[in-house]
C-alpha cells in the first residue's frame, strides 16, 4: 500500500534527518534520492509520457499527510518538481507534455522548478506583478520572483506571469538570456528547502512556450489542486505536533502527576485532535470531489483556509504543552511551529 | 472506515421532501411558536407522523432482525476513505442525521416536537431485549402520534450523571420496581407522558453504594400513576419544545420495564467496577453512554441545521448589499464581513463532516464514541459562534425580532449544552485520546 510505504519513508528517512537538514539548511541528497525512488510523481503521470499512473488528489492527499508528518522542509524539496510537472499535466498541450514530462519520470531527480511567488507584502496569485507581453513571435517576461525552489540547479522554470489581467504560465529554460538566479532566500521554517530569488529581465520565449497553447491555463484550477495538497501536508504537520505533545504530556510529571491529568492540558490536546480531524475530512472531501471531475474549488479554498489556521494553532499549542522545553531546539515542536506559520504564505507553492 | 461524501440518492430524495416541510410548514410558524411558548405545532406533527411511523417501523424491524441474528458485534476499523464501498451499507442513521439537519434548518424547537420514540427510543434500541423493543417501541409504528423521552438529569446531578439520587427498589411481592425521586430538564416529557401514549426512560439507581454500576434505565409508560409533572420550563430558545420537571412518588413499573439486567457488576474486591471494565451483560451506565454515541451526532446535526439557516440567511441578505462570497482571494483582500462568512461556512462544513463520520461509524457498527463526542464539541461550538456572528453581521435588523436570526442564536445555544456540554464532550475526547480513565483525568 502506497500510503504505508510513504509513512515508512517519512519515519525512517525524514524523521531521522529533519533536524540536521533544518540546521544545515540543506536536504541530504540520499534522502531525496530514496524519496524519488518511491515514484510518487511518475505515479501521477500517464504512461504516454513515461509515467505509470494517473493523478488522484485523494491518493496524493493520503501520502502527503504522511510526508508532512515526516518533515515539511524535506518534503517540499522532494515535491518541488511537481510544481513544474503538475501544471504541465493539467494544462500542457501534447507537444509540451511530450517535450517535458518524460524528464520528470526518469530515474534521477529532475532539475525543474516553478516561479510563482513574488517578493511583496500582499501576494495574490491572481494579481501578479511579473508580466508577459505578447508580440509577433513570442512573449517577453519581466519581473522578479522569490521562493523559487532549487533554482540553482534548475534547467527549466515554469514562470507565472500576468498576461492581460490573467495569470498564465510560460516554460522558460534556465539558460535563456535575462534569467538570473540571485540570492538564496531563507524562511522562518522549512529551511531544508533551498529557495531563491530569480530575476526575469526582458526574457524572450517563443509563443509555443505559453503553457496550454492558445487556451492557456486556469490558475484557479491549479490553485484548487495545490490547496488540497498543501492542506494535506498541513494535516500531517499538525498530526506530528499533536502526537508529540500528547506523548510528552503523558510522560512529563509536575505536581506529582503527569501534566496530561490536568484538564488545561488535556483539553488543549482534545481540541487539537478535533481540529486536525475536521480539516482532514475537509481535505478528503475536496480531493474526492476533484477526482470526480466536479468543481472542487470552493471546498479546496475552504479546506486551505481552515488548514492554515489549524496547523498554526496546533503547532503553537504543541510548543505550549511542552512549556520551556518546547522553546528549545532539542525538541522538534519549535520547528513545527515555525513550519506551521508557513502554510498561509505557501499558496500555490505545494502540489502533490 | 469508508466515508461516503456523496449523499446517497435515496436520502437526497427524502431530503427534498423534508425541505418542503421545513420551508412551508416550519418556517412560516417559527416566530409565532417561539412567541407562544409550548403551544403545540399541530400542523407539523400531523404532517410528520406518517413518515416517522414508517421510519420507526423500519428501525424496529431492523433492530429485531439484528437481535435474532445476534450480530451486534463491532467490526474492525479501517481509517481511510476508499472508493470501493461495501455493496449495501446500512444508512439508517445517516438518513436520520440528514433529515434532522434539514428539519432544524426549518425550526429546531418545532423539530424537537417531532412525534417519535426519540431519546427514550434510542435507549431502548441500545440496551433493550427484543421483547422490550416490541412492548415499548411497537406503539410508535401505529395509531396516533406518540413521543418518547429520556430523564437523566436531577437538580443536583447534571453533567455528573452518576450522582443521581432517584432510586428503584424491587417489590418481590408484586414483581414491580418502585421509583422515587425527582427529574428535571426532561425534553418532551409532557408530550411523552401526558399528551400521548408514549414512554419516558427514567434513570434510577438500584444500589446507591455501587455508583455507576447501580444505575439502570426504566421505562415509564404514559399515564403511569406516581409520576407527576410539576413544572414546564420557560427557556432561552427551542420554546416550541417542552422541557419538564417531574416527581416520582412510589411510581410502580413492572419488573420487565428495567432495560437490560439488574446485575450490579462487582470486581474481585467486592467493589463496583467502572463501566470500562463491565462485560456485555451489564448494560446500565454503559448503556446510557452507548445511547449518547447515537444521540450526540443527532444533536450535532440539529445544531448544524440551525447554523446553516443562519449562515444562508446572512449570506443572502449581505449579497443584496453587495457583499459577495469570495473563495478565491487571499485573506488580506477580503472585507471583514467576507472573511466572517467564510469562517462561518468552514465551521459548519467541519462540524458536518465530523457528524457524517460519527454517523457512518454508527451505521457500520464500528466504535464511534470518540467521533460522537468530537462532532458534538465541534458542532456545539460552531453554531454558537456562527449564529452569534449572523446577528452581528445583520446589524439592527439581525438583533430585532423582524428576522429569525436572533431566534436562531437562542435556539443554537442548547446544542452546546444538552447531550453533554461542550466541556463534558471535550473531556470524553481527551480521555479517549489519552487512554485515561475518569480517575486519571477528572
Amino acid at each position: 500500500m502506497l500510503v504505508d510505504t510513504v509513512h515508512r519513508y517519512a519515519e525512517k528517512q525524514l524523521r531521522a534527518t529533519y533536524r540536521q537538514a533544518e540546521e544545515d539548511a540543506a536536504t541530504p541528497a540520499r534522502v531525496i534520492r530514496i524519496g524519488w525512488e518511491l515514484g510518487l510523481l511518475p505515479a501521477s503521470i500517464d504512461a504516454e509520457y513515461g509515467g505509470f499512473g494517473e493523478y488522484s488528489a485523494l491518493t496524493s492527499a493520503l501520502y502527503l499527510e504522511e510526508l508532512g508528518w515526516g518533515d515539511v522542509g524535506i518534503s517540499l524539496h522532494l515535491l518541488a518538481p511537481n510544481l513544474f510537472a503538475m501544471p504541465l499535466l493539467l494544462f500542457g498541450d501534447n507537444d509540451q507534455k511530450s517535450a517535458w514530462l518524460p524528464r520528470c519520470t526518469e530515474a534521477d531527480f529532475p532539475n525543474v522548478s516553478a516561479a510563482l511567488v513574488e517578493p511583496v507584502y500582499q501576494f495574490d496569485p491572481n494579481g501578479l506583478a511579473t508580466t508577459a507581453e505578447r508580440d509577433d513571435d513570442g512573449y517577453t517576461i519581466q519581473g522578479t520572483k522569490t521562493y523559487v525552489p532549487l533554482a540553482q540547479d534548475a534547467q527549466v522554470f515554469l514562470v507565472f506571469a500576468q498576461e492581460r489581467n490573467r495569470t498564465q504560465a510560460f516554460i522558460v529554460p534556465a539558460d535563456t538570456p535575462g534569467v538570473q538566479v540571485a540570492e538564496r532566500v531563507m524562511m522562518m521554517g522549512a529551511r531544508a528547502l533551498p529557495l531563491f530569488t530569480v530575476h526575469f529581465r526582458g526574457v524572450r520565449v517563443p509563443a509555443a512556450n505559453r503553457l496550454g497553447g492558445a487556451r492557456g491555463i486556469r490558475m484557479n484550477r491549479l490553485l484548487t489542486a495545490s490547496r488540497i495538497s498543501a492542506s494535506a501536508l498541513a494535516v500531517g504537520q499538525a498530526r506530528a505536533a499533536y502526537e508529540y505533545a500528547l506523548q510528552y504530556a503523558k510522560e512529563r510529571v509536575a505536581f506529582g502527576e503527569p501534566i496530561a491529568h490536568r484538564q488545561s492540558i488535556a483539553f488543549m490536546l482534545a481540541n487539537m485532535a478535533i481540529e486536525i480531524e475536521a480539516v482532514r475530512l475537509q481535505v478528503w472531501e475536496a480531493a474526492w470531489r476533484y477526482d470526480e471531475r466536479e468543481d472542487a474549488s470552493k471546498l479546496a479554498a475552504l479546506a486551505k483556509k481552515a488548514a492554515d489556521a489549524m496547523v498554526l494553532a496546533v503547532t503553537d499549542d504543541a510548543v505550549q504543552v511542552l512549556g520551556g522545553h518546547g522553546y528549545i531546539r532539542e525538541h522538534p515542536v519549535e520547528l513545527w511551529f515555525r513550519n506551521g506559520r508557513g502554510f498561509a504564505a505557501w499558496d500555490g507553492l505545494i502540489i502533490g | 472506515m469508508a466515508i461516503e461524501f456523496r449523499t446517497p440518492d435515496e436520502i437526497e430524495k427524502q431530503l427534498r421532501q423534508v425541505q418542503v416541510v421545513a420551508e412551508n410548514v416550519m418556517r412560516p410558524e417559527s416566530r409565532q411558536l417561539d412567541d407562544n411558548e409550548h403551544s403545540r405545532p399541530v400542523n407539523f406533527v400531523h404532517m410528520m407522523w406518517p413518515q416517522m411511523r414508517d421510519m420507526e417501523r423500519a428501525n424496529l424491524e431492523a433492530s429485531l432482525r439484528r437481535s435474532s441474528r445476534g450480530d451486534d458485534e463491532e467490526r474492525p476499523t479501517k481509517d481511510q476513505p476508499t472508493k470501493d464501498q461495501p455493496k449495501k451499507p446500512r444508512t439508517g442513521n445517516l438518513a436520520l442525521v440528514h433529515m434532522i439537519e434539514m428539519l432544524s434548518w426549518g425550526d429546531a424547537g418545532v423539530y424537537l416536537c417531532i412525534p417519535s420514540s426519540g431519546l427514550g427510543g434510542a435507549a431502548i434500541q441500545a440496551v433493550g431485549t427484543p421483547e422490550q423493543k416490541e412492548r415499548f417501541l411497537r406503539r410508535f409504528t401505529e395509531g396516533e402520534p406518540k413521543w418518547g423521552a429520556m430523564a437523566m438529569t436531577e437538580p443536583q446531578a447534571g453533567s455528573d450523571t452518576s450522582n443521581i439520587q432517584t432510586t428503584a427498589s424491587f417489590d418481590e411481592a408484586t414483581n414491580e420496581w418502585i421509583l422515587n425521586g425527582q427529574k428535571i430538564f426532561c425534553t418532551g416529557g409532557k408530550l411523552a407522558y401526558a399528551e400521548s401514549d408514549g414512554v419516558i426512560v427514567v434513570w434510577a439507581t438500584i444500589d446507591k453504594s455501587a455508583g455507576r454500576a447501580g444505575m439502570k434505565p426504566f421505562v415509564v409508560e404514559a399515564g403511569t400513576p406516581g409520576l407527576e409533572i410539576v413544572k414546564v420550563e420557560e427557556k432561552l430558545g427551542i420554546r416550541a419544545s417542552d422541557t419538564v420537571s417531574f416527581v416520582l412518588d412510589n411510581c410502580r413499573v413492572p419488573a420487565d420495564n428495567l432495560l437490560g439486567d439488574s446485575v450490579v457488576a462487582q470486581d474481585a474486591r467486592g467493589e463496583s467496577v467502572t463501566e470500562a471494565k463491565q462485560g456485555g451483560g451489564n448494560k446500565g451506565f454503559k448503556g446510557a453512554m452507548r445511547t449518547f454515541d447515537a444521540t450526540r451526532p443527532i444533536v450535532a446535526a440539529s445544531a448544524i441545521g440551525i447554523g446553516r439557516a443562519a449562515f444562508e440567511f446572512t449570506r443572502d441578505a449581505l449579497a443584496k448589499q453587495g457583499v459577495r462570497m469570495d473563495y478565491e482571494s487571499p485573506r488580506w483582500k477580503l472585507t471583514t464581513a467576507q472573511a466572517d462568512l467564510l469562517d462561518m461556512e468552514i465551521q459548519l462544513r467541519q462540524a458536518w463532516l465530523l457528524t457524517l463520520k460519527a454517523t457512518t461509524l454508527l451505521d457500520t457498527g464500528e466504535s464511534n464514541k470518540l467521533m460522537a463526542s468530537m462532532c458534538k464539541v465541534k458542532a456545539g461550538k460552531a453554531v454558537t459562534v456562527v449564529t452569534q456572528k449572523a446577528v452581528e453581521l445583520l446589524g439592527p435588523l439581525g438583533y430585532s425580532t423582524q428576522t429569525l436570526a436572533e431566534k436562531w442564536m437562542r435556539d443554537a445555544k442548547i446544542n452546546d449544552i444538552y447531550e453533554g456540554t461542550g466541556q463534558i464532550n471535550t473531556l470524553i475526547v481527551a480521555r479517549e485520546i489519552l487512554g485515561y480513565s475518569r480517575t486519571e483525568l477528572k
